[in-house]
C-alpha cells in the first residue's frame, strides 16, 4: 500500500510538465511584489491602453466593444489561446485572433504582432483571465499543431545545438549563467521584463533564447512559433494566468 | 571482441595530437575562458574565476580539471563532449557544420578556432586545484 502510494508520488513528480511550475516563483521576491501590485506592476500602461483601444472604434470600423461589450466579457478568453478559427479551422494564436477581428468584424488593417498597439490590447484581454487555469483545446487541427511544437520543442538547434527542452525541462531549477533557468511556461504574457525594459510578447521570449542558441530566429508569423506557442500551452496546462507578468 | 570495444571506447575520450602546430597559451586561454560571450563556459560551468555568482550551474565545475584529466582528455572534450559522455548537452567547439538551422553570423563556423581550442586546452590543464 505504502509502497503503491510512494510510486504514485514519483510518477506524479517525475517530469516536469505533471506539476509545471511558474516562471513566477523564479523571478525573485521583488519582482514578484511588484507583478503582485497592479499598481506597481509595469505592465498595466499597457492594459490601461489596451482597455481604451477596446473603446476606440477604428476609422469607418466598429469598436472591439461594439460587438463583444464590456471587456470583462473577454474572461477566460486568452487561456484557451492558441485555438483554431472556427470559421477557417486554422490556428491562431490570441494576436492572431485580434487580427482576424479586425480584418473580418472591424474593416481596420492589421496590427504589427510586436507593436504596442497589439501588446496593449493582448495585455486588456489577457489580464481578463488572471487565476483562470491555462486550458487549450487539444483536438481538432490543434492536436497536429501541438505535436509538431512539442518536436520543435525536443530539436537541438544553432550553433549551440541546444534543444528548448534540455535547459527548461532537463535544468530547470539550475543556473544558466547567473539566471534560474525557469521552465519556460506561456501563463503570464504579454509580460513585462525588467531586461526589456517594455511588454512583449511570448514569440519575443522565443526569439531571444534561438538567438541565444546562435539559431535563426522564426519570424513572428511563422508556422513553427505558433505550434510552439501552442506546445507551451498546453505543456503549463493549468497554470494561473498571471498576464500581465513582471519578469526579471 | 568486448575488450576490443571497451579498448577503443576508451581511445575515443582522448584526443593527444595538438589541433594546431602552435602551442596552445594558457593566458590566451584564460581571457577566452572567462570572457563569457568569447567562450560561453562559464554559461554552465562554474570555476575558480571571479563573479562566483554569475557561473552557471548544469556542467561540472571546471576548478581542478587539469588535475582530474589530462590534456588530450580536455581537448576531445571540446572538440566530441559526446564521446565521454553520450549524454552531455554540450556543443562541439569545433564542428562547424550539422547544427539546425545555424544563425546567418554562425553558419558554417566553430565556436572556437583551433587555435583557440588549443588556448583553451592549455589553460584549464593549469587548474590543478579542486
Amino acid at each position: 500500500m505504502r509502497a503503491a502510494a510512494l510510486l504514485a508520488l514519483l510518477l506524479f513528480a517525475g517530469p516536469a510538465v505533471a506539476q509545471p511550475r511558474s516562471g513566477y516563483w523564479d523571478a525573485g521576491p521583488q519582482v514578484r511584489a511588484m507583478q503582485d501590485d497592479d499598481t506597481a506592476n509595469p505592465g498595466f500602461l499597457w492594459v490601461e491602453q489596451g482597455r481604451a483601444a477596446w473603446q476606440a472604434p477604428p476609422p469607418g470600423g466598429k469598436a472591439c466593444a461594439g460587438c463583444h461589450g464590456d471587456i470583462a466579457a473577454m474572461r477566460g478568453v486568452a487561456a484557451r489561446y492558441p485555438a483554431a478559427d472556427p470559421a477557417s479551422g486554422a490556428p491562431v494564436d490570441l494576436a492572431g485572433r485580434i487580427n482576424l477581428c479586425r480584418a473580418v468584424n472591424q474593416s481596420a488593417p492589421k496590427l504589427a504582432r510586436e507593436g504596442a498597439e497589439m501588446l496593449a490590447l493582448a495585455a486588456a484581454i489577457g489580464v481578463e483571465s488572471r487565476g483562470l487555469p491555462q486550458r487549450i483545446a487539444t483536438d481538432g487541427p490543434m492536436a497536429s499543431v501541438i505535436a509538431r511544437g512539442e518536436a520543435l520543442f525536443r530539436t537541438r538547434m544553432g550553433q549551440l545545438n541546444l534543444s528548448c527542452a534540455q535547459c527548461h525541462e532537463a535544468r530547470a531549477g539550475a543556473r544558466l549563467g547567473g539566471a534560474v533557468i525557469p521552465e519556460g511556461h506561456a501563463n503570464a504574457y504579454p509580460e513585462y521584463r525588467l531586461e526589456w525594459q517594455t511588454i512583449g510578447s511570448l514569440a519575443r521570449r522565443i526569439r531571444a533564447c534561438l538567438t541565444g542558441v546562435r539559431a535563426e530566429p522564426f519570424a513572428a508569423d511563422a508556422p513553427e512559433m505558433l505550434e510552439l506557442e501552442a506546445w507551451l500551452a498546453l505543456r503549463g496546462a493549468g497554470l494561473p494566468m498571471e498576464t500581465p507578468g513582471v519578469r526579471p | 571482441m568486448l575488450a576490443l570495444a571497451l579498448s577503443s571506447a576508451a581511445a575515443a575520450q582522448t584526443m593527444d595530437v595538438p589541433l594546431t602546430a602552435v602551442p596552445g597559451e594558457p593566458v590566451r586561454g584564460r581571457a577566452i575562458v572567462t570572457t563569457r560571450p568569447l567562450g560561453l563556459c562559464l554559461l554552465c560551468h562554474a570555476g575558480p574565476f571571479p563573479d562566483r555568482h554569475l557561473h552557471g550551474s548544469i556542467a561540472p565545475d571546471l576548478a581542478g580539471v587539469g588535475a582530474r584529466l589530462t590534456p588530450g582528455e580536455i581537448r576531445m572534450r571540446l572538440v566530441d563532449p559526446a564521446a565521454s559522455n553520450p549524454e552531455s548537452i554540450m556543443p562541439s567547439y569545433r564542428r562547424a557544420a550539422g547544427a539546425l538551422r545555424p544563425g546567418r553570423a554562425f553558419q558554417g563556423k566553430p565556436i572556437l578556432s583551433d587555435q583557440a581550442i588549443e588556448d583553451v586546452v592549455a589553460f584549464l590543464a593549469t587548474l590543478k586545484e579542486e
